[in-house]
């Protein structure tokens, strides 16, 4: 039998707020972070994936609390990721609840943290992120920082030198499909997945079913990170209950105009799509 | 009420662990004092990291014979991922590593000669039950077959007696053992902790054992 495909909700925080954005900016509101990541673990969320998309350390104590609070109630695997920086930073949100962390900005600082927290807290702990932008001669280069810093390393190599250090997956991000619907960097999943023998999590550009299946079947990923398509699926059906004032501003989905890309659909129907098209998942 | 105690021997998922028990009701503190695992009514050997590294921290804190001792008393223990693995003999993790030698067999590494095998296993697989294997008296028991369950890892434990196997899973083609029972050591290589409903079913079951 071959493996399942993870569907892993991907939630990016701000300071106490479920946020959106696109390119990994132009961030809005969306509301509480806890409601959301409770009803995709009901609704059958194979991992849930915390992204503190402006990290700051005075901001810290309130994702460690948002951590803990996810962890007693939600019995999936989690991984937090987002200015974590040393082995400390890693071992409290560790010990807050999380189950593994992802990193990039340190790795990519200083490789070596890779090596001695995935000796000190095991491999599978350790989950690297890869954010790349695609250049004109077609090569894909790594950006740390939500996709503002320029780092000079190519994705792919790096990639092999991520996972001989020990990291146990890796998350590709496509900042350039990111937030956009306009599906994911086929040929980056790809030419990842084909060159490393860790698990890869395909993320950035979902924006219809077809895409799921096309960056399996096509590309090899072994997880998709999802966000938007999943955010506005649960925003249509709890239109009525998120009070936008106290909750976040979510009349841009309604005006429909600049996500035209984006399908809203749930994780069943994701789920139920790809079956039905003999991915393998758990249903 | 009864205490279980999660062994602290500076590995992962301890926060995991406890939470789960704390969800089902069971009493568990996590600690590495070894008065506190000798006189437990239960223990969990939880774990997520390197085989070798883990065994030199139990010796280090001094953990390897109360573990044993516990484990002689009859009382229910409960092994998880790494926590199962090091109940055997030995790893061939960097060479071979001596394990605690509670339960007959070899921890083996799965193999991937083309690379085309992910390794790590992450993420949910079926457990199967095989022709001899009861779950009825175990803490699988009103679980179905097939049910997904949460797992992560490179290496796989192969037991001796066959009949200590109580379930088998299958990754890329590789049928191994997923979880054993020998008297009142139960172990499992997926995480229940983070198998959703299903387990913590498991967690509450097994705290059925609890006296």
């Amino acid at each position: 039998m071959a493996k399942n495909i993870r569907i892993i909700p991907r939630l990016d925080i701000k300071g106490q707020h479920l946020v959106k954005g696109i390119h990994l900016e132009g961030l809005r509101v969306l509301g509480n972070p806890e409601t959301f990541a409770r009803y995709y673990y009901e609704q059958g969320a194979d991992e849930l994936m915390y992204m503190d998309v402006v990290a700051s350390l005075y901001e810290r104590n309130s994702l460690q609390e948002i951590i803990s609070r996810t962890a007693k109630e939600i019995f999936i695997p989690l991984t937090v990721g987002g200015g974590l920086r040393t082995i400390e930073d890693i071992r409290n949100v560790l010990k807050a609840g999380a189950d593994k962390v992802s990193l990039n900005t340190a790795a990519i600082a200083n490789p070596k943290i890779i090596k001695d927290a995935s000796l000190k807290f095991g491999a599978s702990t350790i989950v690297v992120a890869i954010e790349a932008i695609k250049q004109s001669n077609g090569e894909y280069l790594c950006y740390t920082d939500n996709g503002r810093e320029y780092t000079g390393k190519n994705a792919l190599e790096w990639a092999m030198e991520v996972e001989s250090l020990g990291a146990g997956e890796l998350v590709i991000t496509s900042v350039d499909k990111e937030g956009t619907g306009s599906g994911f960097d086929f040929e980056l999943v790809q030419q990842i997945a084909e060159k490393v023998s860790i698990p890869v999590i395909a993320h950035g550009g979902a924006g219809k079913l077809d895409d799921f299946e096309k960056v399996v079947n096509h590309s090899k990923a072994d997880a998709i990170a999802v966000a938007s398509v999943l955010h506005y699926d649960f925003i249509q059906k709890h239109e009525q209950e998120i009070d936008t004032e106290k909750e976040g501003n979510v009349s841009f989905l309604k005006s429909g105009r600049s996500f035209t890309k984006i399908q809203p659909v749930s994780l069943p129907e994701i789920k139920k799509y790809l079956a039905d098209q003999g991915v393998p998942c758990r249903i | 009420m009864s205490k279980v105690i999660i062994v602290d021997y500076q590995a992962g998922n301890l926060f995991s662990v406890l939470n789960a028990c704390l969800k089902v009701g069971i009493n568990a503190e996590i600690t590495s004092d070894k008065n506190k695992i000798v006189s437990a009514d239960g223990i969990i050997l939880p774990g997520v990291g390197a085989f070798g590294e883990s065994m030199n921290n139990l010796e280090k804190l001094d953990l390897v014979n109360p573990i044993k001792d516990f484990v002689s008393s009859g009382k229910p223990f409960l092994g998880v991922c790494l926590g199962l693995q090091l109940l055997f003999e030995e790893s061939e993790e960097f060479g071979v590593t001596k394990g605690l030698g509670l339960v007959e067999g070899v921890v083996k590494k799965f193999k991937s000669p083309d690379k085309s095998i992910k390794i790590p296993q992450i993420g949910w697989n079926t457990i199967q039950k095989p022709p001899h294997a009861d779950w009825q008296q175990t803490p699988l028991t009103d679980i179905a077959e097939n049910s997904f369950m949460y797992f992560v890892h490179s290496f796989y434990v192969e037991p001796s007696n066959h009949k200590d196997i109580i379930s088998e899973t299958t990754y890329e083609g590789k049928k191994y053992c997923s979880s054993i029972q020998k008297n009142n050591i139960f172990a499992t290589q997926f995480h229940p902790e983070k198998s959703a409903d299903l387990g913590l079913r498991m967690y509450k079951n097994w705290s059925k054992e609890l006296k």
